[in-house]
């Protein structure tokens, strides 16, 4: 079991946003996370990598068995876990490149992998920029600073391709891109799709899901998974909205 | 007396009693004995400042008037002052070094005659040819209101005039050197730098400002700068002083039509350093980029108090300002951007921004626009703030550690100046000393 997530609490100021979520995640697999706005979908995402904003207020996350909840931020993507941001952050002064690079290294020595030099680095990162078709000329900004909705979306899996990580979690990663874009996205991610490496997709809409073919699709109400099944309930969910499930889960809260 | 006393009350100008004296006694020629006599004249009258003036609220000189301050005597080592230097130097260029507040030809370039460009100790041509620097010497940088300026009139002992032809471009940039050693009392030295630069000509002048490490001075320097119509001038000012010591300088630039005048003060070292930095647009057409960048720690204060004057119409001044402050660092931003009623068209703009990585830090930020012409744009900003929590959490959730992604982005923060410097000497020195300050800079370096 790669990500196992057990009855999961989490309160941002006082206030609990996540109210006993259970995941079971192997390698190989590709699990999309829908839910209507306020879920708490982004909550996940974050609570996930380590944002310290959110209190943990019941509930265990295991990566490959391990306690990930009391890993720093840095520790679990060392570890492997990577979010693609729904709103990458902007970075001025800081280039592309030279980010990346300190990024990968730590990962590699946190492996006892050898660091990366400069020109071994830049070839590897022209390989990597071609799969997600990110603007070579991007490489040299500074990280996101001026950079379209579209381009921070692919820089994120340019960055996801570059590190390897085996736990990928995308959070948004569809919102705001038009049809070519989102395409470009998921070509990125489906050429890293691959027995030892998982994807957790989160999303609103069942569009990019055409693209991306999950395993399992989960449904977020409230902070619950309120229903599990395959990709097929993408497509009930697209049919009917999220309208029925919330109802069920009133109508239970209330009996 | 107490600290808060001598805040308070102004303080005569005793301790430099002795020095004036013999400073006007001097055997030169009667210009320059006169001038010394004014700025002697309006030391006595301003006296030290106090903190319950304006201008000088935030940065307390009572250390300075406390202390008794001796012109430099001792005697020193061609061979040590070169190795101190030697990391200082820029290589390719034309290179005047002053050692003591006096110029050290044995320690400089030989002298460049070519090029159309003329660079004398100030001292040499003040005693030679006064007449030739009569006109200008404290004609452009005003001390009427400036005591340490007025002191520096009257007690100036040396330091650099450049001449630059009409139409001439200096290919070497002008490096001055000024290196104080370590005697057994505090020194004070003065410091004069008068550069002037003909029509459509063309140069780069690198201050740099240093001291031996246990050091304690005072270096009050003036430099005044001039350019003729369509000059095309780059200036950069180092303060790397000793820790121990206090920095008090003017610098003014001086745009002639369609001039372009570019400054840069980086401000590193002294315990206290005060830079009160002139812009005057006097051309039509002309354009002044005023930047800086301060970075302080321990109980290291900076200050800045600019003055940018609009007097012509359609001129255009950029400032950016940006301090880093660690430990119980201070910072001191007072910008005055002045647009004279003639000067319509002006575009000013004038940015400060200020990082603060300890809670002890403090920074005082204030602009100042007295505009009187009505059709102008001026803008300005300021910020103080600390590393951006959600950058922070972005660089750690790829990999890179809680104190590495710190560095980076102080780096990131305070390079930006240091990228706009277009001698690759200095911007290499200056690049080494910020990896060197920032906490953890190693792990910034291993990742540029």
């Amino acid at each position: 079991m790669l990500l196992e997530i057990q009855n999961l609490h989490a309160a941002v100021e006082g206030n609990e946003i996540l109210r006993g979520v259970d995941l079971r995640v192997n390698s190989g697999e590709v699990h999309a996370v829908m839910g209507p706005n306020g879920s708490g979908k982004s909550t996940l995402a974050q609570v996930l990598a380590g944002k310290d904003d959110y209190a943990i207020t019941a509930g265990k996350v295991l990566l490959d068995g391990r306690d990930l909840l009391e890993m720093d931020p840095e520790i679990r993507a060392r570890e492997g876990l990577f979010l693609a941001f729904q709103y990458p952050v902007e970075i001025p002064g800081v280039s592309n490149t030279y980010f990346l690079r300190a990024a990968l290294n730590a990962v590699r020595k946190h492996r006892g992998l050898p660091e990366y030099d400069a020109m071994s680095f830049l070839r590897l990162v022209k390989e990597k920029v071609k799969l997600v078709g990110l603007d070579e000329s991007l490489l040299q900004r500074p990280v996101n600073e001026g950079f379209s909705g579209g381009e921070k979306k692919r820089n994120e899996i340019f960055h996801m391709a570059v590190l390897e990580p085996r736990l990928c979690v995308l959070d948004e990663t569809d919102s705001g891109l038009d049809i070519d874009a989102l395409r470009i996205v998921a070509d990125g991610v489906n050429s890293l799709r691959s027995p030892e490496r998982a994807f957790v997709v989160i999303t609103h809409y069942q569009r990019l899901l055409n693209y991306i073919v999950p395993d399992f699709v989960h449904v977020l109400v409230e902070g619950r998974i309120v229903r599990s099944g395959g990709k097929e309930l993408a497509h009930e969910l697209e049919a009917k909205g999220y309208g029925w499930l919330e109802n069920q889960v009133a109508a239970g809260a209330e009996a | 007396m107490s600290e808060d006393v001598l805040a308070g009350e102004p303080v005569s100008a005793t301790a430099f009693a002795a020095e004036l004296e013999a400073a006007l006694a001097a055997d030169e020629p009667a210009g320059l004995r006169a001038l010394r006599a004014r700025g002697a004249e309006r030391f006595g009258a301003l006296g030290f400042p106090s903190t319950r003036e304006e201008d000088w609220r935030f940065t307390n000189v009572g250390p300075v008037a406390r202390t008794r301050f001796e012109r430099p005597r001792q005697a020193w080592g061609r061979d040590d002052v070169a190795r101190a230097i030697a990391p200082l130097r820029l290589a390719g260029a034309l290179e005047m070094v002053f050692v003591d507040g006096r110029f050290a030809p044995e320690l400089s370039s030989a002298p460049e005659t070519s090029a159309g460009v003329w660079a004398a100790s100030l001292a040499e041509v003040a005693r030679r040819e006064f007449g030739r620097v009569e006109a200008r010497l404290g004609h452009h940088a005003s001390f009427v209101e400036r005591p340490f300026a007025a002191l520096s009139t009257a007690l100036f002992e040396d330091g650099a005039f450049v001449a630059v032809e009409r139409g001439a471009a200096v290919a070497s940039p002008i490096h001055l050197l000024f290196y104080v050693t370590a005697g057994t009392a505090p020194t004070a030295v003065f410091p004069r730098v008068l550069v002037e630069v003909g029509e459509n000509a063309q140069v780069t002048i690198v201050e740099t400002y240093s001291g031996a490490e246990d050091a304690r001075y005072l270096v009050a320097p003036v430099t005044e700068i001039v350019a003729g119509a369509g000059a095309v001038v780059d200036h950069y000012k180092l303060q790397r002083d000793a820790l121990e010591a206090f920095h008090l300088g003017l610098l003014h630039v001086e745009s002639g039509r369609a001039a372009t005048v570019s400054t840069h003060t980086f401000s590193l070292g002294a315990a206290i350093a005060r830079h009160d930095v002139e812009g005057a647009l006097v051309g039509e057409g002309s354009e002044t980029t005023l930047n800086g960048l301060y970075l302080v720690r321990g109980r290291q204060l900076a200050d800045y108090h600019m003055r940018v004057d609009h007097a012509a119409p359609h001129t255009t001044s950029h400032e950016l300002f940006k301090g880093v402050l660690n430990d119980r660092g201070r910072g001191v931003f007072n910008g005055r951007i002045h647009v004279h009623r003639q000067a319509q068209k002006t575009d000013a703009k004038q940015t400060s921004r200020n990082l603060l990585l300890s809670r002890e830090a403090l920074v005082n930020a204030n602009p100042q626009l007295e505009i009187f012409a009505d059709d102008v744009r001026c803008t300005h900003g300021s910020t103080v703030g600390q590393l951006d929590d959600l950058a922070v959490f972005y660089l750690r959730s790829r990999g890179i550690g809680f104190e590495a992604a710190r560095s980076l982005l102080t780096y990131a923060f305070a390079s930006d100046l240091i990228e706009r410097v277009k001698v690759p000497a200095v911007h290499d020195q200056l690049q080494e000393f910020l990896l060197a300050w920032i906490p953890q800079g190693e792990i910034v370096r291993e990742a540029i």
